[in-house]
Formats: C-alpha cells, sequence, structure tokens
C-alpha cells in the first residue's frame, strides 16, 4: 500500500486497491449471496481553547463489510483489517453467522451491476488539508480575538473518504467524498458575552476563516450583559444556521414504512401516510440533490441503490417519503436513497429586510441541545446559543438571555413571513462536516418559547 | 429485588452460561475466529516500540494506546430479525507532548514501520500546534504501573454466547409482547468488548478488558382512531458494564407484557394541566438529570472554556468562586465519583493515561468541593489542593472511545448517595399531597453551562393524598440546576439505590461517546414547574 508524506492528499484506498479486496472478500465467500462495502480515509482535526491549540490528530482508518446471504438468511461482519487472513476469517464469521440467523421475509435479492452519476464531492486541497494549513487557520481566530481581548473556541475538521461497494450479482462502485467543517465560539473574558461563526462545506477554500472570526467576535461584543424577556410567542428571525438546527428534523422523520404504521408525523389519520397533502407553506420546498453543487453528496447508497433528487416537499406539499427496497416493493412505490443532503428553497428578503420589517422579534443566531419531545408532531426542545437579541422597531436594540423552545419544524414552515438566500451552513451541534445542508434564513411568527435561561 | 428472586436469576444465569459454553464450542468447530487480542507481549512490545519512536523524534512525552474492540448488535422486530452485525476495529493511538503542546495521530495498521511513521507524524503535529502556543501544558505526577491488569467483572462472555441463544431469546421475549397486545415491538442486545493496552514514558504498561452489554425493548401501541400512538421503552433495564448475564438477568420476556400495558394506558392518560408540582423521580429517571446538571457542569475542562464551541461551558466557573462555597443542594445531599462499582459502566483499573481513579467526593453534605480532572486539568487546581492539603493528583477521568481518538476528560460515574433513613419510592409517595412520580428517562435538553434544563420520561403517575390516582402523559419538567437541587426535600435510603446510565454520552470534538453509570436513589423535589408538550399537528 503505497504511503504518502503530510503534504500529500490523505491516504485513502484508491479504486484498484478496492477492486482487489472486493474480488478477494467475493472469492472467498461460499454464501448464496455476498455484499462487500469498503470505506478508508483520514479524519483530521484541529481544536483550540484560549485562544491556543489544545488538541490536533489525524487518523486513518478503514473498513471492510461483509454481508452474507444463505437463502433467506443473512449476517453483516465487519473488521478493519485487510490481510488475507482477517478477511477470509470475517467472511466465514459472516457465513457462519447467516447460517444461524432465522430466515428473514423481507429480504430482497442484491442489486444487480447499478449506473451512478458521477459524484461531485472531492476537493484535492481539503483531501490535502495539513496541519500547518490548520493551524494558520486557527490563528486567523485566535490572533482577532485576541487583540480584542476575547477568547476564541472552535474547531476545525477535515474528512477524506473513499467508498467502494460490490456484491457477487455484479454490482461495483467506488466515490471520493471530501468535508470540511468550521466553527468558533468567541467569549468574552468575563463570561458575559458569546459569539458563535461557522462553516462547511466540500471546499476549504470557500470557507473564509477570517469573516468567521469577524462574525463571532462582533456577536460575542455585541451579546454583552442580555437582558431577559418573558418567555412565549414571538416573531423570530433566523440566521441560516438555527433555520437549518430545526429544518434538518424533517429529513429524520420521512421514513414511509413508519407513517404507513400509524406512527409518524407523516401518518394519515385513518391510514395510509400524508403523500399530497399540503403540510406547510406553499413557498416551501424540500429536496435532497446529491448533484447539487452547494450540497453535492455521493451518489451510491449504502445497499448500492443509486442517490438521486428526492423532492420531500414540493410547494408545501408532501411528494416523496423514504423507501427503502423491501417497502417499496410492498407498497409498489419507487426505493429511493436520501445520500446525506438536503436543501430548501429561499426568497428574495434578507436577514437586514427581515429586520427592518420586524416590529418587535428576536434574532436568533444558532440553536442547541435539540432533542425530541414528541415524534407526533416532530416538537423537539433547546435553546438559542451565543448570540440572540431584540429587534424592535426595524432594529437590534440588544441582547437578550437565551430562550428555550418548544417547537416543531412543520409548525414552524406554517408561519413563514419571508425568506432569504439559501446557504450552506454547519448544522450538526458537534461542529464536524456532517449531513450537507442549505437553507435560507427565516423569518417565522408565533415560535414557541417556554422559558429563560441564564447561560451564555 | 428479593432474596428468593436473585437466587432464581443466580440459577438461571448459570444455566444459561452450561449452555453458553456449549455453542461456544460449536461455535469455535464451525471456524469461528479466536479473539483478535493477544492481550499479551506483542501489543506490549509494540505500545513500548511506538512510544520509544515518539521519544527519538523528540517527544518529552509520549502514551501509546492499542486497542482491539469487538461490538454486536442483534435487532428485531416483531417476528423477524432486522440485524445481526458482528463488528471489529483495531488500531492504536500515539499522543505525544512536545515543548508543552499536544499531538496525536492513530493508525490502523499495527506494523513496526507504521508505528513509527505515526508516532512521528504526533510529534511533527505537536511541533505544528506549538506555533500557536500561550501556555504550556505542565502533567501532575501519577505513579507508574509497570505491570496493570484489569478485566470487568464478566460471568458470560457475550462473545461466546451463541448467535441462536440471542436470537431466540429476542423473538421470545416480542412474542410475549405481541401476545399481550403490542401493535409493534422492537427489541435489541447490544455487546462491546474492548481490549486495550496501554503504555507511556512514564514505565507504565497496563492491559484492560472493558465488556459492556444493553439489552432493550421498545413496545408501540396506536390509538383505535389512529389519532395517537405511545411507546415504552424498556427504560427500566439500562446498560452495564456486565457480559451476557446481564441480558439474562434482564428479562426482557418476563416484562414484556408490563410495558404494554403501560403504552396501552398512555394513549387514554390525561393530559397534565401546567402548574407547579411536586415530583417524585425514580432513579430508572434521575440518573439522566444528575449526568446532565451536576456530572456535566463539574467537568474542570468546561469550567475553563475548553468546551465552549460544542458542549459548553459551566455554571460553575470561574472555579475559585465555587470550590467550597457553592451550596448545590441540601445537606443531605452527597455526590460521590467513582470508577469502581461492579458493573458501572466506567469502571476500570486505570484509566487512558495510566492513572488508577480514586473515588471523591464533588459535593459534600450540599457543598461543592471539586471538580473531575485528568493529569493535565489537576494542575489548574493546585492552589486548591494545597489550601485543603492534599496531593494534586488527576482523578483518573482520561477516557478516548476508541483507539483514533484523542483522550481528553470524561466523566467517571457520578452518583447521588442514598439517605441515612431507610426510605423507598412507596415512601416518598406516601409523603406526597399533590405531585407528579416520573419513572424511565425520556425527552432530555440542557443549556451549554447547564442552568435550564427540560426533562421527559416514560411514565407519569399523579399523585394526591399520598396515593397514585392515575397515569398523565405529555409531561415535561423544565428547572434551573441550583433551584430544582436544593428543592429535594426527600430521598430515599440504601435499599432504593439503583444504577442507571447511558452508553452514548456526546462530548468533545470530534464528538466521542463516553459510557457511563450514574446510581442514585429516588428523591423528591418541591413545587417544579411542569409543561404540557402536547400539540396537534
Amino acid at each position: 500500500m503505497p504511503m504518502h508524506s503530510l503534504r500529500a492528499i490523505a491516504r485513502h484506498l484508491s479504486r484498484a486497491e478496492c477492486e482487489a479486496i472486493a474480488k478477494k472478500v467475493l472469492g472467498f465467500s461460499h454464501a448464496d449471496e455476498c455484499r462487500v462495502t469498503i470505506s478508508s480515509g483520514v479524519r483530521a482535526n484541529t481544536r483550540f481553547a484560549q485562544n491556543q491549540i489544545s488538541t490536533a490528530g489525524d487518523n486513518y482508518n478503514n473498513s471492510v463489510s461483509i454481508r452474507a446471504v444463505f437463502g433467506k438468511r443473512v449476517a453483516n461482519v465487519s473488521t478493519n483489517r485487510l490481510d488475507d487472513a482477517s478477511l477470509r476469517a470475517a467472511v466465514e464469521n459472516a457465513e457462519r453467522i447467516a447460517k444461524l440467523a432465522p430466515e428473514d421475509p423481507e429480504l430482497l435479492p442484491e442489486l444487480g451491476p447499478q449506473s451512478y452519476d458521477e459524484p461531485i464531492v472531492w476537493n484535492d486541497g481539503t483531501a490535502s488539508l495539513e496541519p500547518e494549513a490548520r493551524a494558520e487557520a486557527v490563528r486567523a481566530v485566535t490572533e482577532p480575538a485576541r487583540r480584542a481581548g476575547l477568547i476564541s473556541t472552535g474547531y476545525l475538521e477535515a474528512q477524506a473518504q473513499a467508498f467502494a461497494i460490490a456484491n457477487s450479482a455484479g454490482l461495483f462502485a467506488y466515490q471520493r467524498s471530501t468535508g470540511v467543517a468550521f466553527t468558533t465560539t468567541v467569549r468574552t473574558q468575563d463570561g458575559t458575552g458569546s459569539g458563535w461563526a461557522g462553516a462547511a462545506d466540500n471546499d476549504f477554500s470557500r470557507i473564509d476563516p477570517r469573516a468567521l472570526a469577524a462574525r463571532a467576535i462582533e456577536k460575542a461584543q455585541r451579546s454583552v450583559n442580555p437582558v431577559a424577556i418573558e418567555p412565549g410567542r414571538y416573531t423570530v428571525v433566523l440566521e441560516p444556521t438555527a433555520a437549518a438546527n430545526l429544518i434538518q428534523l424533517i429529513a429524520g422523520a420521512v421514513n414511509a414504512r413508519s407513517a404507513d404504521e400509524g406512527r409518524s408525523f407523516f401518518s394519515k389519520a385513518g391510514g395510509g401516510n400524508k403523500i399530497g397533502e399540503k403540510v406547510v407553506d406553499e413557498r416551501v420546498t424540500l429536496v435532497s440533490d446529491p448533484l447539487d453543487p452547494r450540497v453535492p453528496a455521493n451518489t451510491a447508497g449504502a445497499d448500492g441503490l443509486p442517490s438521486e433528487r428526492v423532492n420531500w416537499i414540493e410547494n408545501g406539499v408532501v411528494k416523496n417519503l423514504a423507501y427503502d427496497r423491501f417497502w417499496a416493493q410492498r407498497t409498489g412505490k419507487a426505493p429511493n436513497s436520501a445520500g446525506g443532503t438536503l436543501s430548501m428553497n429561499g426568497g428574495d428578503s434578507s436577514v437586514e429586510d427581515m429586520i427592518k420589517s420586524t416590529e418587535r422579534g428576536l434574532l436568533v443566531t444558532r440553536f442547541w441541545y435539540i432533542r425530541p419531545v414528541d415524534p407526533r408532531t416532530i416538537l423537539f426542545t433547546g435553546l438559542t446559543r451565543d448570540g440572540t437579541f431584540l429587534i424592535e422597531n426595524g432594529r437590534v436594540t440588544r441582547p437578550v438571555k437565551n430562550l428555550r423552545y418548544n417547537e416543531s419544524p412543520i409548525f414552524m414552515l406554517n408561519n413563514v413571513m419571508a425568506m432569504g438566500r439559501p446557504e450552506r451552513v454547519s448544522a450538526s451541534e458537534a461542529g464536524g462536516p456532517g449531513q450537507a445542508i442549505s437553507v435560507p434564513p427565516l423569518k417565522v411568527r408565533d415560535f414557541t418559547f417556554t422559558s429563560t435561561s441564564d447561560a451564555i | 429485588m428479593s432474596s428468593t428472586r436473585r437466587e432464581f436469576l443466580q440459577q438461571s444465569a448459570a444455566a444459561a452460561a452450561a449452555v453458553g459454553l456449549l455453542n461456544a464450542e460449536r461455535a469455535h468447530a464451525a471456524g469461528a475466529p479466536a479473539s483478535a487480542y493477544s492481550g499479551d507481549s506483542d501489543h506490549r512490545e509494540l505500545a513500548l516500540r511506538a512510544i520509544d519512536a515518539a521519544k527519538a523524534a523528540g517527544a518529552d512525552y509520549a502514551d501509546c494506546r492499542i486497542s482491539s474492540a469487538r461490538s454486536q448488535n442483534i435487532g428485531t422486530r416483531e417476528r423477524r430479525v432486522t440485524n445481526i452485525g458482528d463488528n471489529e476495529t483495531f488500531g492504536f493511538g500515539v499522543r505525544v507532548m512536545v515543548g508543552g503542546s499536544w499531538g496525536f495521530a492513530a493508525s490502523s495498521e499495527l506494523t513496526v514501520d507504521e508505528i513509527a511513521r505515526v508516532a512521528r507524524q504526533a510529534v511533527a503535529q505537536a511541533r505544528a500546534n506549538r506555533a500557536a502556543m500561550v501556555k504550556p501544558v505542565e502533567l501532575a505526577p501519577t505513579e507508574a504501573v509497570p505491570n496493570g491488569v484489569w478485566r470487568s467483572p464478566v460471568r458470560i462472555d457475550p462473545f461466546t454466547v451463541a448467535i441462536e441463544d440471542k436470537v431466540a431469546y429476542l423473538l421470545e421475549a416480542n412474542a410475549a409482547a405481541m401476545a399481550a397486545g403490542a401493535r409493534f415491538v422492537n427489541s435489541n442486545m447490544f455487546f462491546l468488548k474492548d481490549e486495550k493496552t496501554f503504555a507511556s514514558t512514564l514505565g507504565t504498561v497496563t492491559q484492560q478488558t472493558i465488556v459492556r452489554a444493553q439489552p432493550g425493548m421498545t413496545v408501540t401501541m396506536i390509538s383505535a382512531d389512529t389519532r395517537d400512538f405511545q411507546t415504552r421503552q424498556s427504560t427500566d433495564i439500562q446498560p452495564k458494564g456486565l457480559g451476557y448475564e446481564h441480558v439474562l438477568d434482564a428479562n426482557l420476556k418476563g416484562h414484556a407484557a408490563r410495558w404494554v400495558d403501560e403504552a396501552r394506558q398512555k394513549l387514554t392518560a390525561k393530559p397534565v394541566e401546567v402548574g407547579r408540582y411536586d415530583l417524585i423521580l425514580h432513579p430508572s429517571h434521575l440518573w439522566l438529570t444528575i449526568h446532565e446538571s451536576i456530572a456535566h457542569p463539574t467537568e474542570l475542562d468546561r469550567a475553563y472554556g475548553f468546551e465552549a464551541n460544542y458542549a459548553g461551558t459551566s455554571f460553575l466557573a470561574p472555579p475559585e468562586n465555587f470550590l467550597g462555597k457553592f451550596r448545590y443542594g441540601p445537606d443531605f445531599m452527597n455526590i460521590v465519583a467513582e470508577r469502581k462499582a461492579p458493573g458501572s459502566l466506567s469502571a476500570c483499573g486505570w484509566d487512558d493515561e495510566g492513572v488508577a481513579p480514586r473515588d471523591f467526593h464533588i459535593v459534600k453534605d450540599g457543598i461543592f468541593v471539586d471538580y473531575q480532572t485528568t493529569r493535565e486539568q489537576a494542575m489548574w487546581l493546585d492552589w486548591w489542593y494545597k489550601q485543603r492539603n492534599m496531593p494534586t493528583r488527576s482523578y483518573g477521568c482520561s477516557y478516548a472511545q476508541t483507539w483514533a481518538d484523542v483522550q481528553f476528560q470524561r466523566m467517571p460515574n457520578v452518583n447521588l448517595m442514598p439517605g441515612t433513613q431507610d426510605l423507598v419510592w412507596d415512601d416518598l409517595i406516601a409523603a406526597t399531597e399533590d405531585g407528579i412520580a416520573i419513572v424511565g428517562d425520556g425527552a432530555f435538553s440542557i443549556d451549554q453551562q447547564r442552568y435550564n434544563a427540560q426533562f421527559g420520561g416514560q411514565l407519569y403517575y399523579e399523585v394526591k393524598k399520598g396515593k397514585i390516582t392515575g397515569m398523565l402523559k405529555d409531561v415535561n419538567y423544565q428547572m434551573r440546576t441550583p433551584e430544582f437541587w436544593n428543592a429535594m426535600d426527600m430521598i430515599g435510603g440504601p435499599r432504593s439505590y439503583e444504577l442507571g446510565g447511558a452508553f452514548g454520552d456526546g462530548k468533545g470534538q470530534p464528538s466521542q461517546s463516553n459510557a457511563v453509570s450514574h446510581g442514585c436513589p429516588p428523591t423528591r423535589h418541591k413545587q417544579i414547574n411542569v409543561i404540557n408538550t402536547g400539540r396537534s399537528a
């Protein structure tokens, strides 16, 4: 296996290496059907706190997952050891367990060869982001923060991954992807103000550390000594990150089978699901499109099914739900693969316009500790964080204490007053690259806050 | 648990162990691979090579963790197995310090050449990180452990129990739920066995085998008009640092009908009236409230701002304003941290930087007295330990989720100690005029400084005049940490103490999962704010 220096493209298995491993595994197999899934690559990160790097790490890993099928019996075994003896042992283990498994009445035969759109999610620059370059990006935040007398904390993570899938029915796919996220929280020395900024992309050159620093610093300075306001229903202007924090929750609730079984928001009273029903404002369209250049993703799904554009909600109406191959066959639908990307359309407003048109409301930077409360309505709770401001008579007038909400993205998208231009954001709480997501800033009425928090 | 029941379970476990052994032999005959771990001189030798390579490349300090982890999960729904997965991951991580700066690199290829490359990479990274260094890292002293060996107290190694026995266990449990009228039932079991070797330039070499097990079930009921659905998760069964005996003791089959009945009752339960109530919290619920509102804010790295960008800071900051001064709760409130309780998820012989954990009070007689620390962090509280005539030493709270992740401060088991009076759950209910009793953990969310939290549960009971008078639904309570704990006015005794816990406690960037237990008795809290979370779509 080739060795790479720190300055080269991050290590990952090549197409030829994956083909060789797949061929080997399929050759070891005595099962009726066999599938092998290979992933490999580097996760590289640099963390900083108190205006200096605290930890950093580079790790290379790979994983070979083997699925063995005898008749209707199936099992999965994975290993990260690629020598022949380990691969052979993993195949034998998968076959041994599969034979002991009960028959799965829902098992479908492996997919034959598929054709995939060429993915557009790999970027050489991101894949060769070395520790020095990461440290330099970090300094673009820590230096201005220090000069401003503030304390910066943050995280930069870059991933470069290769994914391959092959099976005994002749299917093969090999795809590579990169992802990067850079987030920072800047706080005042006395802990009375906190501001956040972040970005995610597959191309690091589209992330501007200086601009992130400027935004987080400004928010930290403006958020000092917040006042408490009464919880209740407010008009809110949600910056794109805050909007994405909630909109992405819908993607977690679109499973068609749960809907058909009557245990989902997308279940229809009396049976069936809400496909064809209007559930949110008619200006809202929500799609997953792996070839959208703003939010690209791999085009081969985990079981080999091609990922293609799926329209979940079109002009407010549910157009599709997530169908695996079995449930699609059972219900006479086409199976789909969403492929880790989500985007919502926007409008021609801007955050500035939204503020100007608001008599009394709140400007929200982001939400935090977002957890499910009631799956019947996709109701979640969480809090505002790192930049929450009062809007009065068309102006941002003062910082306010953070608030806890109990709200559903469905109710929120029924109360849309204005939408801005969509942009890609870092919407994962943990700050990793996560799912690619692009949404607009939103102005929404009657957003439900249930208590205040003293946390800054 | 009564002694009769305990004896019965021990007998069943012994019987099952015998069956498991037979099946294990059968499995090996069929060609199952032996465990990847040699536990042995190979790993010891390789770990020592790694730290030698790091030293040669210029490291002032280095440690190496080699880990071979095997996990297995089996998932079912109704009469069907939805997933059988068996996974192993193997690799090593090298952490180094150069001139007061950390570097870390890891790889899955355990060869002599790769060990040398990774050690050099970690050193190069520490040098790159020094460019932005303001204050060098110092480490508190610790004793060298040249030959440490520790194992989880496992009676039945889960990986010796045959798959068909595990599948049969789950499908029988599902059948019991279906027979009781469950509309849907999912059940699963998860096992982990992590065999890790640690070596450091201090001369420490430890080899540990950590085993964890989690069986679980979720029952779903749907109302006749299909407008409502409710679930009951088996939160009375908690994950443990035990073997397959925990699955047998859990007896999902035996509990299934009750869980179905409780999910059914939830459909017709009375929606809660918002307001302030006295809350009686069962240990199966309270452990998570302790986790969020006590264990997290007493992590020292949070108090110093190191987690500000994700997990958050702490309301207990700066430490000098809180240590020895802050009243967390009433005099009878004692919070003790440890990593030794048998069957607890955090139990180990040494932490991930070779420190033997010590028991310590976080809250003593209601007053906040200490934070959780690693070797790096203990130095930050040097002034406090000097003031108390204590040596400045780590409490042994260093942990990394896998070989591929750098170790950092993670919480040990953080427990609320029982009261001196012999009170149990029923006594707390009998003493309550107007309240809500909550069983099981449910929704949870807390702010980044751990002040404002909201919690739900699995079951909510209306309590009137000392008696449970019916079931409620759509209950969540909202709290502010200091007020909530100072509103605690009753606590269960030693007999009512139970262990709860979680596999998936997230912290750090990249986010790492920690497994941790929290022991506690039931408690009562006066006049807590309750909201109704039910809304119609």
